[in-house]
């Protein structure tokens, strides 16, 4: 076990529950996935995690020797400084810890080789394709090689394509390094193909409503994603979408 | 490249119209306002001989030109006291505008105490509170400073603060999980986003140091106690100097737009890279 969520809820000074009773563990060298429709407070489950925001009840039991401090995070967009280049835009974490530019290199240089972008360190983001753009986020958020790594939507607003070849890479680099990823989306197939547990999430107030192992073993390759197994599989997520969304009280089906 | 792409390819009557367009619109930019001008000229001059307007009232734009050169010590020397006071009051402007600025940003508490006292320093027209600088200062230089300072900081100030506070949501959760301290933020961060902003107010700033210079000058040199170009031209206005006092205002005019193109061009220097405002666009 490394994170356990107990009984936690969050409540906006606004008056909205965005979290309500959430009880969540979370073993180390998991691929987690938090699945649900919008408004079920995924993202803010991962704020709370990272630390940027502080559970109204309940509490966050963190075990064993991760460094909290050290939380790599992805956004939805791909949240660079569009005025520095590839290179320093990785280098920013390290730069905000006191590490040198020289003494940086290294560390930066092999971060972008493990997403495909060397070559690219004096490019400025302007100059990036969105998948290119998000590779260096995703860079930047493993250059200080976290143990965890929270990402939020980070792949929605790519093209499928894209999306793909990402969801590729990001699961390559992840049985590399084996750290522990919380991923944060609304896709049952994307979920699927990553995860190894979904945990489906419903809304007003959002709560977990259950949660689904995904036995497939790793590698998972573009093969996987044709296979009758993954298909029974996104059926099965799907169907506990479903009842998630169904089960919200008075639920308007368009979301609002 | 698209002049070769041109001539390979063969463009449907709605391109071509638009290349065509496109053409006619770089060549006009330039052509236009030089021939206007050129034909406002000629016609001033035309006037002036066509109606016999005497040089005190209206002289011919060739005897302003003359001016300009059998006067060049006088003026240009004028000139140089001017500008002195003008970029002066620019630096003093941005010093003043970027601090108040970042002292603001540390907090809402600040900003929302002490704005007001800035805009209320902005609408008041300077030439109001002339008066008074003129009797809690002694020193000419540092009255002409003060006076051009406040006329120019406001933009700057305003400007920068709205870019400090402007920053992406995200990028500031991100400096906050690397425990960034409030110095690496507002180098790494704050700054660097509020520079469009700044050069924008930069720009603005320019023309106002020249305006409040030159004003500063004139109420001043109501009484006397200036050299720059502004005395210059009351006192030609008393001589009824026309062709003087023309050519004084020419060196005026050239100057702000030398002031606003030379910080254009250092604001496009600055943000070619990454900012929309400088890129070149694109379909």
């Amino acid at each position: 076990m490394l994170l356990a969520l107990r009984n936690v809820g969050k409540v906006f000074s606004n008056g909205v529950t965005a979290l309500s009773k959430v009880d969540l563990a979370i073993r180390e060298g998991d691929f987690l996935s938090l699945l649900g429709p919008s408004g079920c407070g995924k993202s803010t489950a991962l704020r709370l995690i990272a630390g940027l925001s502080t559970p109204t009840s309940g509490q966050l039991d963190w075990r064993g020797s991760i460094d909290r401090s050290n939380i790599g995070f992805v956004f939805q967009e791909p949240t660079l400084l569009p005025w520095a280049s590839v290179f320093d835009n990785v280098w920013l974490p390290l730069r905000l810890k006191g590490v040198s530019r020289a003494k940086a290199e290294p560390a930066v240089m092999e971060v972008l080789s493990r997403v495909h972008l060397t070559g690219f360190e004096n490019a400025v983001p302007r100059e990036l394709s969105g998948g290119m753009k998000m590779r260096v986020s995703i860079a930047r958020a493993m250059v200080t090689k976290p143990r965890i790594l929270l990402m939020d939507e980070p792949f929605a607003a790519l093209d499928e394509i894209t999306r793909f070849k990402l969801n590729n890479d990001l699961l390559e680099l992840w049985q590399d390094e084996r750290f522990t990823v919380i991923f944060v989306t609304h896709s049952v197939f994307e979920s699927v193909f990553l995860s190894s547990r979904v945990v489906v999430m419903a809304a007003r107030p959002g709560r977990v409503h259950g949660e689904l192992p995904i036995n497939a073993p790793y590698p998972r390759d573009e093969a996987f994603r044709t296979s009758p197994g993954y298909a029974a599989l996104c059926r099965q997520a799907s169907g506990v979408l479903v009842d998630a969304i169904n089960s919200t009280a008075g639920s308007h089906h368009d979301g609002h | 490249m698209t002049a070769i792409e041109n001539n390979v390819l063969t463009l449907d009557p709605e391109e071509a119209r638009r290349a065509r367009q496109e053409r006619l619109e770089r060549i006009g930019k330039w052509v236009l306002p030089l021939a206007i001008m050129t034909l406002a000229i000629v016609l001033w001059d035309r006037i002036c001989v066509w109606n016999a307007i005497p040089q005190y009232i209206l002289p011919r734009p060739g005897v302003v030109l003359q001016t300009l050169h059998s006067d060049a010590g006088l003026l240009f020397s004028s000139l140089l006291v001017t500008l002195r006071i003008t970029f002066l009051s620019l630096a003093l402007a941005v010093i003043g505008g970027v601090g108040l600025a970042v002292l603001f940003a540390q907090s809402k508490w600040v900003e929302m105490s002490f704005f007001p006292f800035a805009i209320v320093l902005q609408v008041t027209p300077i030439v109001a509170i002339f008066p008074l600088i003129n009797i809690y200062v002694d020193n000419q230089t540092i009255k002409l400073l003060l006076c051009a300072w406040i006329v120019a900081f406001f933009p700057i100030l305003s400007n920068t603060t709205l870019g400090l506070n402007s920053v992406d949501r995200n990028l500031r959760d991100l400096f906050k999980l690397n425990g960034a301290t409030r110095w690496q933020q507002l180098r790494y961060l704050r700054l660097p986003a509020a520079m469009p902003y700044f050069l924008g107010g930069l720009k603005i700033a320019g023309g106002l140091s020249l305006i409040g210079a030159v004003v500063a000058e004139f109420v001043a040199g109501a009484q006397g106690q200036s050299s720059g170009l502004a005395s210059r031209i009351i006192e030609a206005g008393y001589r009824l100097n026309a062709p003087r006092l023309f050519a004084a205002l020419i060196l005026i005019s050239l100057t702000g737009i030398l002031i606003f193109l030379v910080l254009s061009l250092v604001s496009h220097l600055i943000l070619r890279r990454w900012h929309e405002s400088a890129l070149k666009q694109e379909r």
